[in-house]
């Protein structure tokens, strides 16, 4: 029995560019298993961004369906997909995106005050932090961390909701080799350990090298998945 | 997010621009301080200015000729008036009756001189104005009779012309070049509704009906000064005059050529020509208010693009619409309640400086600080944050998730 935790069908997005119309997905179709670990690979321009966004209900298709954890995603309104982006997607990008004035504590919980309503907050998010091993930074503020403990912190931010999936868009771009090496070495253990689907948007053949399968998108559409 | 995460976030967002917060709370500030003081002074102000009609006492009526409209033939006020008013029988409300004839003068001695009022009075005008004496002796009926050239100095004019407001009774000053006797002075009375009584001279009535005021009509008055009992009294006494006057003068029904003025009419007056002033200049003050709001907005604009990628990622972990919009509303929520609060302080400040000047000039003014008005500073103040920090927090809460994490 299988257990699918992406489940894309027929994606297609257009945007509207002024008078042009840019079909960035045509009719694209995914299926990632729970606990894969997969990367999607394309050049700019493919549709990859617009497929990740996708996935992370960050947007919505222009047509086809999408689930999931189960969920149908592709006809959500705002605020419910405000929702299930902090319960069941966790995001890593590339620039880190961490709020520059508050703790690494405090950026991890973050995504708590959004939709839960239970008062650990402080306790899990010290969790997530201690299993990215930054146990002894959690009162530092971003400019005080390097830039690999920086993604770390965005790894436990991402983690701390017990998501789904886990979305990491180029999370060594920024990153030097080793402290590169150590952030996909991290996402792969933790992908051991708890089990969370991880989904990597590279450009890097090392990193896609590392991950259970590659999907390369062409032109909106899937090139191929080995 | 509860209310005091939001609002210590806000906290907090605010305080990493401290310069950029200061100088948009200065704007509310002024706006709040300049409401307050003025709407505060102005109260004082008319609380001085209705004290001083209360001063000349609650129980006067003052009946002046020529009435509202045009009148055929207006008849003057004549001193047969004034002793019908005073007749207990056709009057029974009145209890004194001072008829006056006025007019300005030049009052010389030695060598000074000075140009001041002069009043024709009768001995009843003392009881009536409730005029006291530093020295001498008030004008009495032998005066009146003989038309004395006898003269009582307000205590400035006496100033003027002698330098000194003591010990002056039985020195001489020229009226329009007639010798004058000095039988007293009067007592000080500071400035008042009705020009500065301490810079004017009173004369017998005969004196000056002869001599100084002469009127084409020579029983002539210009107005006539009544004492109600008391100041229940005074819609009595004032129906009773106007009948009196309506036969005497055979007046058409609806047509008075005299107008009777009591308190109460200049009590009104005044209050509701303070009460203008007041919303007047706040109406200006509030107008900084509006303009410290705007400067809110503008600065919360400038804050949602600076932070359009923190509002993409907070949006991307699942801050939905409201969550942002609150966010963003507390900021400028709490721009404006700190301006507001600092406002009110500094309007009280303010306010009290002023009273404490005018004060020191001699004028008493209490500002009067009321609560309502401090409310409605607050909450003008907050609603002025709230309605321009919703512009800025809508824009910030309507940014898609995707563009605003691509914003550079």
């Amino acid at each position: 029995m299988q257990d699918r935790v992406i489940e894309a069908r027929e994606l297609t997005k257009v945007y509207r560019m002024g008078e042009i119309e840019v079909h960035a997905l045509r009719g694209l179709s995914i299926d990632i298993e729970r606990g894969e670990v997969v990367s999607i690979m394309g050049p700019s321009g493919s549709g990859k961004s617009t497929l990740m966004n996708i996935i992370g209900c960050l947007d919505r298709p222009t047509s086809g369906e999408y689930y999931l954890d189960g969920e149908r995603i592709s006809d959500l309104k705002d605020d419910q997909l405000a929702l299930i982006r902090n319960q069941k997607v966790g995001f890593v990008f590339q620039t880190f995106n961490l709020l520059p004035r508050a703790s690494a504590l405090a950026n991890v919980e973050l995504p708590l005050r959004y939709g839960d309503r239970r008062n650990n907050r402080r306790e899990r998010a010290g969790a997530a932090l201690e299993a990215v091993g930054l146990a002894d930074r959690i009162q530092h503020k971003p400019n005080e961390l390097s830039g690999g403990q920086q993604q770390r912190v965005a790894i436990a931010r991402a983690l701390v909701n017990e998501p789904a999936i886990i979305l990491a868009d180029e999370p060594t771009g920024n990153l030097d080799t080793t402290s590169g090496d150590e952030i996909m070495e991290l996402l792969l253990s933790l992908n051991k350990q708890l089990g969370t689907t991880l989904v990597i948007v590279t450009h890097d053949p090392e990193i896609a090298e590392k991950t259970n399968r590659i999907i390369r998108i062409l032109d909106g559409l899937v090139e191929a998945s080995k | 997010m509860n209310i005091f995460q939001s609002i210590f976030e806000a906290l907090d967002s605010l305080s990493s621009n401290k310069m950029r917060s200061g100088l948009t709370i200065i704007g509310i500030v002024i706006g709040v301080a300049a409401v307050i003081a003025i709407v505060s002074i102005g109260r004082g102000a008319e609380g001085t200015i209705l004290g001083s009609i209360q001063g000349i006492g609650t129980n006067l009526i003052f009946v002046f000729q020529g009435g509202s409209q045009e009148v055929l033939n207006p008849k003057p006020l004549t001193l047969g008036d004034a002793s019908t008013m005073s007749d207990p029988f056709q009057a029974p409300s009145v209890a004194g009756v001072a008829p006056i004839l006025q007019g300005d003068a030049k009052v010389s001695t030695g060598g000074e001189s000075t140009t001041t009022r002069i009043i024709g009075v009768t001995p009843d005008y003392g009881i009536v104005r409730n005029s006291s004496l530093s020295e001498g002796e008030f004008i009495n009926e032998e005066h009146i009779l003989g038309q004395a050239s006898v003269v009582l100095l307000g205590s400035e004019v006496a100033e003027n012309l002698f330098g000194r407001n003591v010990n002056l009774t039985g020195e001489t000053v020229r009226i329009d070049g007639r010798p004058f006797r000095v039988i007293g002075i009067l007592e000080s009375k500071g400035g008042s509704t009705f020009g500065n009584e301490d810079d004017q001279v009173l004369v017998p009535l005969s004196t000056a009906q002869t001599r100084l005021l002469r009127r084409t009509n020579p029983d002539q008055v210009d107005a006539v000064i009544v004492q109600a009992f008391d100041s229940q009294a005074v819609p009595f006494a004032s129906e009773e005059i106007s009948n009196i006057l309506r036969t005497r003068h055979r007046t058409a029904i609806g047509a008075d050529d005299f107008t009777i003025l009591t308190q109460q009419d200049f009590l009104d007056t005044a209050s509701t020509i303070t009460g203008v002033l007041t919303i007047f200049l706040g109406g200006i003050a509030a107008i900084s208010l509006l303009v410290g709001g705007i400067g809110i907005m503008n600065i919360m604009l400038v804050s949602v693009t600076e932070r359009t990628r923190e509002i993409g990622l907070r949006k991307a972990l699942g801050a939905r619409r409201a969550d942002i919009l609150v966010q963003f509303l507390t900021e400028s929520a709490l721009l404006s309640m700190f301006g507001g609060i600092i406002g009110i302080g500094l309007g009280v400040l303010i306010s009290q400086a002023v009273g404490q000047i005018a004060a020191a000039n001699d004028t008493p003014l209490n500002p009067s600080i009321g609560v309502d008005t401090i409310l409605l500073a607050t909450l003008f103040s907050a609603a002025v944050g709230l309605f321009f920090g919703l512009y800025p927090a809508n824009r910030a809460a309507s940014l898609e998730p995707v563009e605003a994490l691509r914003y550079e």
